[in-house]
């Protein structure tokens, strides 16, 4: 097989599952950071074992979620060593900055935070956690940053056939990254907020702990809620500079292929054929890509046949147009769960503002389970989006996938590190999803026996198995 | 002066240098985890005792490895898909011990735990035996050609050399965590580590010398850097000592600050031989990579280095402040997370 695919496919499975994981770590981690704090600011108990108890399955989503990141540094140089020579100059400072602010302070105080509880005082201890969540913003603000130079490169200039940073300030106040970031740390606020929500809503159902699972879905649901609305208006904006500076994405998000007219109508649905560059059916509505475009109701957008024929002047001979199924369909994917979830987040409010929530909501609660799956998809499809719509390139307009890749690594050890990664990341998630089941139904108050633990005596028959 | 190239070769060596350090001893209080431990409860003790820092002491590895993408491209892209089955192997071994310290207590059942604590002591066993091969293999040579692409066959990464190297690291690392286990436990648990790590110090001096010898006939190390080398040996040889008496005295923290500087000592060595290279061509001198042709340019370095100035200090102290916050003795009694 081609070395070429065979290391695409490993980048998406290896990032699309790491992605799974980061963005419920940085999400649960705010929540349990304001549960905390209202535990030490109101000093009730509960707030306490909501932290601990939402902590427990965050921890074993962040394992998964660490362990998977080694693999994506060291993935560069493995698979991707020409791109790694290319831009290790500018793409390097990023991922370093990374390691040094962001991943130190992560794995120390959430060490500190794991072990600490007895031996920190409750503002040290709180203090542990919010340093845990900035240091999850923080590594996500870096690794996007190197992920904007991909879509949007600044800040350098091409010396002996390698790009070189010239300007820092520049990387780092990168237009796409400031599009980029909020959309993608507001959507995994939502991703934490809705797996709480969701767990609540099955417990809530069940009627099991309904005071702990009561006030665990309010705050969830206000997090939720506020965070999928901001998503939402970021990615407004980022279609927005996408428009500008990635035109051939977003006219293959569109499916659009001649001019759109103007205005231009928005495309619900579409027919797509690759091969003779036409939609043979199509379901718009009308003005509205304009509005996406242009937060107007008028103004015509690039389609993707005078696009190509823009980059061949500009780049030489070649396929510039995007997999455009592939980015038609993740985009509206993306869109359809956001949607869902502003939706069922707004019910949410209003039944805990009205506190409604106890009153038997049967079918509410159980799409709010099933909602848990709506930011997963809607990361995954974004992500798909935004790295597939940039292909050829993976820097645009400087470095295409092809010229990227390890000249020095067989197909056939591609392969064999794929299926061993991918074999090794199945039984992550089987275990994974198997103690999030166990975790949560053994519920917040389970755990009470753990204390007493301490005082039992180990070397009692009793004390022995109480802990081994 | 120094130039910024030489700086930053220097801060990757110290990032290795912290990493073996660190990671060092939590790797072999994970291999320690096999034979030592008598049962569930003292292996509890023992992963607990390096609960919270193990993942610290890896984001050393990961940003060394940022550091090299960033000061030095060129190494990373040519080490990294030179060395590959190796790495995916140590990858996979990373993966599964770092997941495992999160797993194994949580479920209830003998099986259970006894395949997390597998996959921990294969996780903590395989890391330093491979860094090991990887980092002697460097030192010995591998075939670069003029493109700085590494065409390595099997051979020329796993030799008697090589093995060498790796078995060191690995008893080193044993050593290190058997001394870490005698300070932060107690009782016969205790007693049992330090026993053991007295009785391994003659089979690592022999290791030692057994590499040095090697290293002085089939690399170029003691040619270019005969005088360093002949005194690190000699610091090595008193730290060797002084450990073995520490042990004996039953001065647990002086003991673990020898290995440790043993550690210390052997990672600079290879940095020290290496300089000015990263990476020895078998194929030809022209072609080996060197601090100035594998290096990013100079205003990248310097970007890099006022970040990294700033940041360290911030990192070494919350750092050293958890291991002061975590400086109690953990025994039974303890709450026990894993």
């Amino acid at each position: 097989m081609d070395p070429v695919m065979l290391a695409r496919i490993q980048f998406a499975a290896t990032t699309i599952f790491h992605f799974f994981f980061v963005p419920l770590s940085i999400g649960l981690v705010l929540l349990i950071a304001i549960m905390e704090t209202m535990y030490v600011r109101k000093g009730k108990e509960i707030y306490k074992r909501m932290a601990k108890f939402w902590g427990k399955l965050f921890l074993i989503n962040f394992a998964v979620g660490v362990v998977t990141g080694i693999l994506q540094e060291f993935q560069f140089g493995m698979n991707w060593s020409d791109y790694s020579r290319f831009v290790g100059d500018v793409f390097g400072a990023p991922l370093a900055v990374e390691a040094l602010f962001a991943f130190f302070m992560e794995s120390t105080f959430i060490g500190l935070w794991i072990f600490g509880w007895d031996r920190l005082s409750k503002r040290v201890h709180l203090l542990s956690i919010w340093l845990v969540s900035i240091g999850t913003i923080a590594s996500a603000f870096w690794i996007l940053a190197a992920n904007s130079f991909m879509q949007r490169p600044v800040g350098f200039e091409i010396n002996n056939g390698r790009a070189e940073m010239n300007d820092f300030f520049a990387l780092i106040s990168n237009g796409q990254l400031w599009v980029e970031f909020p959309h993608t740390v507001l959507g995994a606020f939502a991703t934490g907020a809705f797996m709480i929500t969701g767990i609540s809503a099955y417990k809530l159902m069940k009627r099991q702990d309904v005071d702990f699972f009561k006030k665990s879905f309010t705050i969830a649901i206000v997090v939720g809620l506020v965070a999928s609305l901001g998503t939402a208006l970021y990615g407004h904006q980022q279609a927005q500079y996408l428009v500008e500076t990635q035109p051939m994405k977003m006219a293959a998000a569109e499916g659009l292929w001649g001019k759109s007219g103007d205005p231009a109508p928005w495309t619900v649905y579409a027919h797509i054929d690759p091969k003779t560059g036409e939609n043979s059916f199509e379901i718009k509505i009308p003005y509205l890509l304009s509005f996406l475009s242009y937060s107007e109701f008028s103004g015509e957008v690039k389609g993707m046949n005078e696009l190509q024929a823009e980059y061949e002047q500009t780049y030489g001979p070649g396929d510039y147009i995007p997999p455009v199924r592939t980015t038609f369909w993740s985009f509206r994917i993306m869109v359809a769960a956001g949607s869902l979830m502003i939706v069922l987040g707004m019910y949410g409010a209003y039944l805990a503002w009205r506190k409604k929530l106890e009153r038997p909501n049967k079918w509410y609660y159980r799409m709010m389970m099933w909602a848990i799956s709506l930011p997963f998809i809607a990361n995954t499809a974004g992500w798909i989006m935004t790295e597939i719509g940039r292909q050829p390139w993976t820097v645009f307009g400087y470095m295409r996938t092809e010229d990227s890749i390890s000249p020095s690594v067989t197909a056939g050890q591609i392969l064999f590190s794929l299926i061993a990664f991918t074999a090794i990341y199945a039984v992550l998630a089987a275990v994974m999803v198997y103690l999030f089941v166990k975790v949560i139904k053994k519920g917040p108050y389970a755990e009470n026996t753990s204390d007493d633990e301490q005082s039992a005596d180990p070397y009692g028959k009793e004390g022995y198995h109480a802990i081994s | 002066m120094l130039s910024l190239n030489e700086l930053w070769f220097i801060l990757v060596a110290i990032l290795f240098i912290g990493f073996f350090f660190l990671e060092g001893f939590d790797f072999g209080v994970g291999m320690s985890t096999r034979f030592l431990a008598k049962n569930d409860m003292e292996r509890r003790v023992l992963i607990n005792s390096i609960g919270p820092f193990w993942d610290a002491n890896e984001v050393w590895l990961l940003t060394a490895g940022g550091a090299m993408f960033a000061a030095f491209p060129n190494w990373y892209a040519t080490m990294f898909s030179g060395y590959y089955t190796p790495l995916v192997v140590l990858l996979l071994a990373l993966i599964g011990r770092g997941v495992a310290f999160e797993f194994r207590g949580k479920v209830e059942n003998t099986r259970w735990k006894s395949t997390w604590d597998l996959a921990i002591f294969l996780g903590s066993l395989l890391p330093p035996f491979l860094l090991g091969v990887v980092f002697s293999g460097m030192l010995k040579g591998l075939p670069i050609d003029g493109d700085m692409e590494m065409k390595a066959g099997l051979f020329d990464m796993v030799n008697l050399y090589t093995l060498v190297g790796g078995i060191t690291v690995v008893v080193l690392c044993l050593v290190h965590g058997l001394l870490f286990t005698s300070l932060r436990t107690t009782g016969s648990l205790r007693d049992r580590a330090r026993k053991l790590a007295h009785k391994l110090l003659i089979p690592l001096a022999a290791l030692f010398v057994v590499f040095g010898v090697m290293t002085f006939f089939q690399t170029d190390a003691f040619e270019v850097r005969a005088l360093p080398l002949t005194l690190i040996a000699v610091v090595g040889l008193g730290a060797f000592l002084l450990a073995g008496w520490f042990i004996v005295k039953q001065r647990d923290g002086w003991a673990f600050g020898m290995t440790g500087t043993l550690i210390a000592l052997s990672i600079a060595s290879v940095f020290i031989s290496l300089f000015p290279r990263v990476m020895v061509s078998s194929i030809s001198e022209a072609y080996s990579l060197t601090i100035h042709n594998a290096a990013s340019g100079p205003y990248s370095l310097k970007i890099m280095t006022i970040a990294a100035l700033t940041l360290l200090p911030f990192v070494l102290g919350y750092q050293i402040w958890s291991y002061f916050v975590f400086h109690k003795r953990i025994n039974e009694k303890e709450h026990l997370e894993y």
